[in-house]
């Protein structure tokens, strides 16, 4: 037996966490580098599922096909045309196909999915998270068939899915909940004496609300009646449900969340928190646990109301009941969700709880195996999300799609991914490429060890955020834990503009450039198999007089190659070194010494014309180095013809037309909207750049368009 | 006495004189030296950098390594007497000729003048370069020329004419030889374009370059068409619609570091082996991204650049012609540090469908990268040739053909890939087994038939009702849409994974490196022209 949980150990090591082979990168503390701790390993002689059809896509399909695959269960996966060749699909046993990309022919099918499961005989569902995931039908259907849900009991996604009841229920549980009205509010009168009860500023919202749809927030009289109108009509025609909402209004909160999970013996524990306040859209981008701002009293107080809750329910399988936290550390209820959470890795970081193998065995009927004592807290962990988005915007992201033709995740870290190299990222899905997953001993060490993980991740053919991400962890005001749900547009008043680099930094970048080019100009005149030719120049030939230029930066850069193979590069007054061998044109990612200092470099590209494009701490940037003799005929060059002015609008990405506001011949003002764009579920207004008038519309409602496609032509 | 004294004094004077001779003669190769420098003067010199143009001098600067540069005929000057030309000289007259390194390895360049005379070509212009020519072929290097000419020496008449004779003499003995590139960067108009017309490879400056026949003047006398010269002969026209030139650049600077650039793939001549540069990027990896490559809907498209960029060394893919006949892609890359001449089908334009450019731009490559010894990478994913009663009037025929011929002739190494669609001639064109191919791999995407199913179904089964026919179109598709029926047959050396394919073709380049073949003995072929 003993031997039969080493050797499965063994197995989990390898399939979640890529061994430190290829060291480049040192991390410190090896031993925060596994997921698990061998504490809840599995055991194999427990009977358990035959097969399992995983309801969804991405790193969470792939997510649950490992431990399904530890534990011995056959998989399924299903897939739209555009996941024909998806990663989730090959780490599958059985693949069942499910219809045409959009996820309301697919995924969201209920029907297919049922089909699915028929055809392949799976006595299992795992819907990982978004998609059916909280879609109490399907439960009852299964149920129907005889085929086990891993997930709760419908009965508790449905009162958990409502605001209303939720808040009822968790009320009945002596769970804090927002101060608010208990009931629909119909009249604005009525909602303006709720507002003065309860004191400004208050929150009216549907209660079939989501994503910030049907949401206002209210600091006075006048804003309660407006507020109310427009959330109303809002709530009307996005839900076709206008039942309203009033409660406080919690300022600068945070959000936090306890994971809980549960049998169907009546066992309930909670595995802790997360803290998930950075957030851009009402989505998460990183997340850790345990919260730095928790004490141990609220954190116990916190969890116990969690377990009060879920005893009300007779909850079983794993769930996440969410509050706000605010600055005095009181907390409210916000609503429960009755699924496995994009953001769990941490949580199992910190717990060493494998959540997906405990949803598997509480579906099976097993009783929990860990008691409330077990669940400690090791160490802390951070996730960072990881999405095909252009981050250089107010948005904090507007999606990028195409195919990956690179991918190279960090080593040593944990990365739950949904992509390889030459995946394609759709338009059609939700755009998160990875969750990477870092795991110390101290919030600090994790930090430092994320950025590492960061700067070594590669990932070529489609924009991401990994400029952000990189740049939020970096901040003082993360590392001080100073954070709320506002914390991104407070920190980036202008929307992410990249990294701004200090002086010396920039004139390190200026000095690799230097020396890329110099190695470059070498390996130009290394034939292997002709000789050198016998004429030669008269100047040395292994000095570079260059002229660089660097965004409005420009520099006389002189480089020389030494007897002792180090790169000699003077600039300005300082004095740099890097060592030739370290040079590696090909390589996706350069370590380079530069004056004793070991850097991260990723060469993007180069070109004839002198074009460098070099990711450095994460960011990209494009520098320009020419020979001093060439840059010297520069200014004799024309001027870059200019363009006319737009008269036309192109896709700024792929998607689908979802509706058209101009029609041929009106006269659009500058700042109108003229066309939504659907692209990975989010709605994107393309808006008239110039006032002007329309001559022609290209593209009709339901219309996919790629990118840099026209759209809409001008007079 | 006296005539000692005489003649010691005699000595003494002849002494003085030739001292002050040498002297003076020092001085004036000094003098003509500089003036030789300074080409039509200050004032010419800052009109021509007015116009965003480089002078001769200049761009030779750029162009070759620092300080490599050997100038010859810097006193040559023209021989024109009448129209009183014999009292405008200037030394070294309206061109820069020698030869100089680029990257290291020699090269012959010639860079016209535009500040004497406007660049025009004198006799003595053309002895210039007729010698260095000579001299280009016998020592095998390439030669490079950069055009910037207002055209013929009107003033010296025939002369001028035999001029340009004699260098196309040399440009047509050179062809096969040593490469021989062409940089338009100024006008090149009348008799003056057939050199670049001629050379292996023409590229152009935009805005600042054209090329035509009849100027804007005669053509508005005759036709009494109004147009400007870029638009008759602009970079835009030669590399989008009339195919004359291979490729243009933003400016002066960018053409000319590209141009060294390019020359790093080219080898010095026929005769000596392909340029082999230390490579880094393993000639071994897999590369995964090819596995998801083609759609699975078999009539999508997808960008057969990204195919070339995952399997070539560095993702370094230098492109000929890249907005002419963009339905195939030619160019040069590396594989394992050696250089390999591309040829594939483009299926995101026409779907990439064979037509009359396409193929005159593939065969003149092809032939190229023949007579250069360059191994050739053929990647097919090809429908057919493009149908259509246009294409059948203006000889489709005649000009697929061409490209037919000069796969067939091909002697070099030739590895083909079949990534998806190879049907019936366009497949047979494609670098076939049957044309000689030494290795040919098909991808598991591969369909290699006569005609796509739905054509085939309607010609074999006239008449049938369409329930029926659709029944015998699955048929077909079954029997066809997979590589096997080509594999069975040995017409393809094997089915392989899409993400072998760079190590493989890494490993039979090597094998190929000496491969031995010769066509039969004669003065020359005679290519459906």
């Amino acid at each position: 037996m003993a031997l039969k949980v080493r050797f499965v150990n063994f197995k989990m090591r390898c399939s979640f966490i890529r061994h430190e082979t290829n060291i480049n990168v040192d991390f410190p503390n090896k031993s925060y580098k596994r997921g698990f701790s061998t504490k809840y390993s599995i055991d194999q002689s427990e009977s358990t599922f035959k097969k399992v059809l995983i309801a969804n896509r991405g790193e969470i399909a792939c997510r649950i096909i490992q431990t399904a695959k530890r534990m011995g269960i056959k998989t399924v996966a299903v897939y739209s045309v555009d996941d024909s060749q998806a990663k989730h699909v090959k780490l599958a046993d059985e693949k069942i196909f499910i219809g045409l990309s959009s996820a309301m022919d697919s995924y969201l099918n209920i029907e297919k999915i049922l089909n699915a499961v028929r055809e392949t005989g799976a006595d299992a569902l795992h819907p990982g998270y978004g998609f059916l995931s909280e879609n109490f039908d399907l439960v009852k259907q299964l149920e129907s068939e005889g085929v086990t849900f891993i997930g709760p009991s419908a009965e508790a996604i449905f009162r958990m899915g409502d605001k209303l009841e939720s808040k009822r229920t968790a009320l009945a549980a002596g769970v804090n909940v927002i101060p608010g009205f208990d009931g629909i509010v119909t009249e604005v009168d009525h909602c303006l004496d709720i507002a003065r009860n309860l004191g400004y500023p208050v929150m009216i919202k549907a209660s079939a609300g989501g994503g910030g749809k049907g949401m206002r927030i209210a600091r006075n009289d006048q804003d309660v009646r407006e507020g109310f109108l427009l959330s109303t009509q809002e709530a009307a025609s996005s839900f076709g449900d206008t039942r309203m909402l009033v409660e406080k209004f919690i300022e600068n909160p945070r959000h936090i969340e306890i994971q809980v999970l549960g049998d169907k013996h009546g066992n309930i524990i909670h595995l802790n928190e997360r803290e998930c306040s950075i957030q851009r859209r009402n989505q998460k981008v990183i997340e850790e646990a345990p919260s730095f701002f928790l004490d141990k009293e609220t954190r116990a107080a916190m969890g116990e109301q969690s377990v009060a809750l879920c005893k009300q329910l007779q909850y079983s399988s794993a769930g996440t009941v969410e509050f706000l936290v605010d600055q005095e550390k009181h907390f409210y209820f916000l609503e429960m969700n009755t699924r496995l959470q994009v953001e769990h890795a941490v949580t199992e970081c910190i717990t060493g709880v494998d959540l997906v193998h405990q949803m598997f065995r509480v579906a099976k009927g097993y009783e929990l195996n860990i008691s409330q004592e077990d669940v400690q807290i090791n160490g802390w962990a951070i996730e960072t999300r990881i999405y095909a988005e252009d981050p250089y915007n107010k948005n904090f992201g507007l999606p990028s799609c195409g195919r990956i033709y690179k991918y190279q995740e960090p080593l040593g870290v944990r990365c739950d991914s949904g992509v390889e190299e030459g995946s394609k990222v759709s338009v059609y899905y939700d755009s998160l490429i990875c969750k990477l997953v870092c795991h110390d001993n101290n919030r600090e060490n994790v930090i430092e060890k994320s950025i590492k993980a960061l700067d070594t991740y590669i990932i070529r053919g489609i924009e991401h955020n990994i400029p952000l991400l990189r740049d939020v962890l970096s901040r003082k005001s993360f590392r001080e834990g100073c954070i709320t749900t506002n914390y991104l547009p407070l920190a980036y008043p202008e929307g992410f503009k990249g990294l701004t680099l200090e002086e010396r930094d920039r004139h390190k970048l200026v000095a690799v450039a230097a020396v890329l080019f110099a190695a470059n100009e070498l390996k130009s005149r290394d034939f292997i198999n002709i000789p050198e030719s016998g004429i030669r120049g008269k100047a040395p030939r292994e000095k570079w007089h260059l002229f660089i230029r660097f965004d409005e930066e420009k520099l006389d850069v002189e480089v020389a190659l030494e007897d002792n193979g180090q790169f000699r590069i003077e600039l300005v007054e300082n004095v740099f070194s890097i060592e030739k061998n370290e040079i590696k044109l090909s390589e996706a990612i350069m370590e380079l010494t530069v004056n004793g200092e070991r850097n991260i470099f990723q060469l993007l590209s180069r070109n004839s014309n002198g074009e460098f494009m070099i990711i450095y701490k994460a960011n990209k940037y494009i520098l320009n180095v020419l020979p001093k003799k060439v840059s010297n005929y520069l200014k004799l060059m024309p001027k870059k013809m200019q363009h006319q002015q737009q008269n036309e609008i192109c896709a700024p990405m792929s998607g689908v037309v979802k509706s058209v506001f101009c029609s041929v011949g009106e006269s659009v003002q500058e700042g109108q909207e003229l066309l939504i764009l659907e692209s990975m579920k989010m709605q994107n207004f393309i808006i008239a750049q110039s006032s002007g008038k329309v001559q022609s519309v290209e593209v009709s409602v339901g219309n996919s368009v790629k990118y840099r496609d026209l759209l809409i032509k001008f007079e | 006495m006296l005539l000692r004294i005489l003649n010691v004094r005699q000595y003494f004077f002849r002494s003085i004189k030739t001292t002050t001779h040498s002297i003076k003669t020092y001085e004036k190769i000094k003098e003509k030296r500089n003036e030789a420098l300074l080409g039509g003067g200050k004032e010419k010199i800052d009109n021509q950098h007015k116009k965003g143009k480089l002078t001769a001098r200049e761009r030779i600067n750029v162009l070759c390594d620092d300080d490599t540069f050997v100038e010859y005929d810097m006193f040559v000057q023209h021989t024109c007497i009448d129209f009183g030309m014999d009292k405008k000289k200037f030394s070294g007259d309206s061109v820069v000729t020698g030869h100089g390194l680029i990257n290291g390895r020699p090269a012959y360049v010639f860079s016209q003048d535009a500040t004497v005379f406007g660049g025009s070509l004198s006799r003595a212009h053309a002895n210039k370069i007729i010698k260095i020519m000579d001299q280009a072929i016998s020592v095998g290097a390439p030669v490079i020329g950069l055009n910037d000419s207002g055209g013929a020496r009107i003033q010296e008449g025939v002369d001028s004419l035999a001029g340009y004779a004699e260098i196309f003499q040399r440009n047509v003995l050179a062809s096969g030889v040593i490469p021989q590139i062409s940089l338009i960067m100024g006008p090149c108009a009348g008799g003056a374009v057939y050199s670049p017309a001629i050379t292996d490879f023409t590229f152009m400056v935009d805005h600042t370059s054209c090329l035509f026949v009849t100027g804007v003047d005669v053509i508005k006398s005759v036709t009494n068409e109004d147009v400007t010269s870029e638009q008759l002969g602009g970079s835009k026209v030669h590399t989008e619609i009339s195919g004359v030139a291979h490729k243009s650049f933003e400016n002066d600077i960018q053409a000319l570091l590209n141009l060294r650039e390019f020359l790093t793939f080219l080898p010095q001549n026929n005769m000596c082996s392909v340029p082999l540069r230390s490579c880094e990027d393993p000639w071994d990896r897999e590369v995964p991204f090819l596995e998801t490559m083609i759609p699975p809907i078999s009539s999508a498209a997808y960008d057969m650049l990204n195919v070339i960029l995952a399997l070539v060394d560095d993702r370094d893919f230098f492109e000929i012609m890249p907005k002419y006949a963009q339905n195939i892609i030619v160019g040069f890359a590396r594989m394992n540090g050696r250089t390999v001449g591309i040829v594939a089908n483009q299926p995101k334009v026409a779907a990439g469908c064979l037509d009359i450019n396409a193929s005159v731009k593939a065969a003149r490559f092809v032939r190229f990268c023949d007579a250069f010894n360059i191994s050739l990478i053929t990647l097919v994913d090809v429908p057919g040739f493009l149908p259509g009663v246009h294409q059948e009037h203006n000889g489709t025929i005649r000009h697929g053909a061409k490209l037919l011929f000069a796969y067939a002739e091909a002697t070099v190494p030739k590895l083909t890939v079949i990534t998806r669609k190879a049907y019936g001639g366009a497949y047979i064109t494609s670098s076939s087994k049957h044309l000689r191919g030494d290795v040919n791999y098909a991808w598991p995407s591969a369909e290699v038939a006569v005609m796509g199913a739905k054509s085939a179904a309607s010609v074999l089964y006239k008449g049938k009702s369409s329930e029926e026919a659709y029944i015998l179109e699955e048929e077909y598709r079954e029997k066809f849409a997979n590589p096997f029926p080509v594999a069975q047959k040995g017409y393809v050396d094997d089915i392989i994974e899409a993400k072998s394919t760079r190590w493989r073709l890494c490993r039979d380049l090597d094998l190929l490196a000496n491969k031995q073949l010769k066509n039969p003995p004669k003065k020359h072929g005679n290519i459906p022209l």
